[in-house]
């Protein structure tokens, strides 16, 4: 297919069809990660910014790798070293790099809808690594990679997010992308971290756990905020693991054969154990690595000389 | 002699009950008369044949921003922005810096409105010192200086022993409570109302009842206390409902709205558009139903617009940082008009009553009429020709408005403010005269 957009904002703006040619991109990348010399020259002489307002390691080398793996020139902004510290506007920032004459952003912001405000003011394009609630699209991209890699069928499949669904954009960018490939979707967590609202996404919403895991392909577990306590979004930490945490006795209420997903950095021994963690149905490290396929695939299909999109 | 005849056109005067086609004569400043065919020899004369005459409209909230943010806006540019909406008094709230919580900022205010502006300045006082809640202001004081109602505005008073204190003090002062009612620990760090827009757009959400569980403990000491108790800026509706009771029970208890609340909801959120983040927040699709009941069921007894002008770099960043607030005194009308009006929900007469005569009720400042003896403030409207919103051409220094390109009907043509031209619309012309 010919890819249009400049920027990748959201899954939600995505159709089933570009979602299938990110992955289907991406599996042809992950053979370039499995080379001794781990390097295409696909995207030589084009320059990306990676700029990260929020604390991230994951995410952050898996596009810095991404992009290096594609031959492009990169770096990387922490927001504590640029000069957001002194007072400058994020756009006046943004327009400092634009006069650079960068080909793509890549944004992490904790203000949901910043990757919406800058594309719409720059000619680069526009990657969104995750922007405050609203959504983390690469994420859900590399998670539905990982997912099909075990059950080729999505739209026959159960996932279950447990955890905090308010405050993730894995969450949301999950739902949309699991929702469009077809797949039956739950989401399970305290009251105070799941609005009833979300019913009105097309999901079904659990309060309890072991109902919740009953006739689960894929549990996906989300990282707890420690610092959500607080916030009287509830008790102890305690409590949270014993409602909430998967253990391996929680994991026998799903289907055999189920699989255990987690967006990282986990806290062990609070919304997973670590016999999960390390233990059979994890996918956790096949998500790191299609990580990097994706987002070669994103960096190439928004950057890449693609004879395709070229107009006749 | 400083003397004019408003000539043909359809005069609304709901506080007289005129509602008819007539002339008004207007001399040194004041209305002389209004009736038909009025026989006057005047060289200054204004054609207002299908056109219509309304009092100046009152606008009981507007942020002038002067002392403090003169950034955002000046005693000069809002007033200039008020004449502009066919607007002749604005009442001004006290979050400037320093704040309206004493006697030498009212005269400040007072001062530089006959300096430099355009139409009557109302202060509202504060009800904290320093707008802080902890402690009452010198309300008497503030009495004396001038203050025509008592607010802290956007940050309400959450300690319901100071707000009864308060309430007592003032009743016996005979000035309204103006609140702009807000549950802080509710709202939180929320930036639009809780609900499906907030969780598709992944913003922190304001429950609704952060407003309505503030208006029902106002409504409950304004009970208790025999005060006067105004709703700045209703939104839900279930504080509609609240005022709806406590006007059944006959408590001295008014409110007002804002346009954006009767022609947006949070469906309009789209894309992070900051011109729609204001407090409180824009409602869903059933509080807006609400508030066009109450408005029609005279529930909500004045329109008034909270406008809020802002610097452009306060509005273009981040969602969740972007200022709160519109601006609105120069798109008042043509939404009452276009969107309350037309569709039916009130009659034009109706609408003019809640621009003028109530919010004057409220403040109780003799405003809002064209009774003989009156100041002529006195506003002429197009109410057939559409014209577009261009923000560009605002008098207010603030940009900041979601109606921009909307196209709408009822602009002022003609604005005097005490028998002078203040506003002339650059299509409206008067025989031998220019402003």
């Amino acid at each position: 297919m010919i890819w249009k957009s400049k920027d990748l904002l959201s899954i939600e703006e995505l159709s089933k069809n570009e979602i299938e040619t990110i992955l289907e991109t991406a599996v042809s990348f992950k053979s370039v990660s499995e080379r001794t010399v781990k390097k295409v020259p696909t995207l030589r002489g084009k320059t990306v910014v990676l700029f990260f307002q929020e604390p991230s390691t994951r995410t952050r080398t898996s596009f810095e790798l991404a992009s290096k793996r594609l031959s492009a020139d990169n770096l990387t902004i922490q927001s504590s070293a640029s000069s957001l510290t002194k007072g400058e506007t994020l756009l006046d920032t943004m327009k400092t790099l634009e006069s650079m004459k960068i080909d793509a952003l890549v944004i992490r912001h904790s203000c949901s809808g910043i990757p919406h405000l800058l594309a719409q003011s720059m000619q680069a394009s526009v990657i969104n690594a995750g922007d405050g609630f609203h959504e983390h699209p690469t994420q859900a991209l590399l998670d539905l990679l990982t997912v099909r890699e075990n059950h080729p069928h999505l739209d026959q499949l159960t996932i279950t997010f447990v955890g905090d669904i308010l405050h993730s954009r894995v969450v949301r960018s999950n739902i949309y992308a699991f929702k469009k490939m077809g797949a039956r979707i739950r989401v399970c967590g305290p009251p105070t971290l799941l609005p009833k609202d979300f019913e009105k996404w097309g999901v079904e919403v659990f309060y309890h756990l072991d109902a919740a895991l009953q006739g689960t392909d894929v549990i996906y577990v989300l990282r707890l905020q420690l610092e959500r306590q607080k916030k009287n979004l509830f008790p102890t930490l305690r409590e949270y693991s014993q409602l909430y945490g998967i253990t391996s006795d929680r994991l026998l209420k799903a289907n055999s054969g189920a699989i255990v997903l987690h967006p990282g950095p986990m806290n062990r021994g609070i919304e997973i154990s670590s016999g999960v963690a390390d233990g059979s149905a994890a996918r956790i490290d096949d998500q790191v690595s299609n990580g990097v396929a994706i987002r070669m695939a994103v960096l190439y299909l928004l950057l890449g000389e693609n004879p395709e999109r070229r107009t006749p | 002699m400083n003397t004019w005849l408003i000539q043909g056109g359809h005069v609304i005067d709901p506080a007289n009950h005129w509602d008819d086609e007539a002339d008004i004569w207007i001399q040194e400043g004041v209305i002389k008369k209004v009736g038909k065919h009025l026989k006057i020899s005047t060289d200054k004369v204004i054609e207002a044949k299908n056109k219509l005459v309304v009092p100046g409209l009152v606008d009981m909230h507007v942020h002038l921003r002067e002392p403090g943010f003169e950034y955002k806006e000046t005693i000069k540019t809002g007033t200039q922005a008020a004449v502009a909406g066919g607007v002749t008094s604005v009442a001004c709230m006290p979050n400037t810096n320093p704040p309206i919580d004493d006697q030498a900022i009212v005269h400040f205010i007072h001062h530089k409105a006959s300096e430099e502006g355009f139409c009557h300045v109302y202060p509202i006082g504060c009800i904290s010192k320093q707008r802080q809640g902890q402690e009452m202001a010198e309300i008497g004081e503030l009495k004396k200086a001038g203050v025509v109602a008592l607010s802290d505005d956007g940050s309400p008073v959450m300690n319901s022993e100071l707000m009864r204190r308060v309430m007592e003090y003032a009743r016996e002062q005979d000035l309204t409570i103006i609140d702009h009612c807000e549950d802080l620990h509710l709202s939180n760090e929320g930036v639009i109302y809780e609900g499906s827009t907030s969780l598709r757009l992944g913003l922190r959400g304001i429950p609704a009842i952060s407003e309505t569980i503030m208006v029902s403990r106002n409504i409950l000491l304004a009970e208790m206390t025999g005060a006067r108790f105004h709703v700045a800026h209703l939104s839900t509706a279930g504080s509609v409902e609240l005022v709806r009771q406590a006007k059944r029970k006959g408590l001295a208890v008014t409110a007002e709205t804002a346009p954006h609340y009767w022609t947006l909801s949070d469906q309009f959120i789209k894309t992070y558009n900051t011109h729609f983040k204001m407090k409180p927040p824009l409602g869903s699709e059933a509080d807006v139903a609400a508030i066009r009941k109450g408005i029609q069921d005279g529930v909500i007894d004045c329109l008034a617009t909270d406008h809020a002008p802002h610097a452009s770099t306060e509005k273009q960043c981040e969602f969740e940082l972007a200022a709160f607030g519109i601006v609105g005194l120069e798109t008042l009308f043509p939404l009452t008009y276009t969107h309350l009006v037309e569709p039916q929900v009130i009659s034009l007469s109706k609408a003019i009553e809640m621009l003028t005569i109530n919010p004057a009720k409220v403040l109780g400042i003799s405003k809002g009429t064209l009774s003989e003896g009156a100041e002529a403030d006195v506003t002429i409207f197009d109410i057939k020709t559409s014209q577009k919103v261009d923000v560009s051409q605002f008098k207010s220094k603030g940009r900041n408005s979601p109606f921009n390109g909307w196209e709408l009907r009822g602009w002022p043509m003609i604005t005097m403010v005490q028998g002078h031209i203040r506003y002339q619309h650059p299509q409206f012309h008067i025989k031998g005269y220019q402003l």
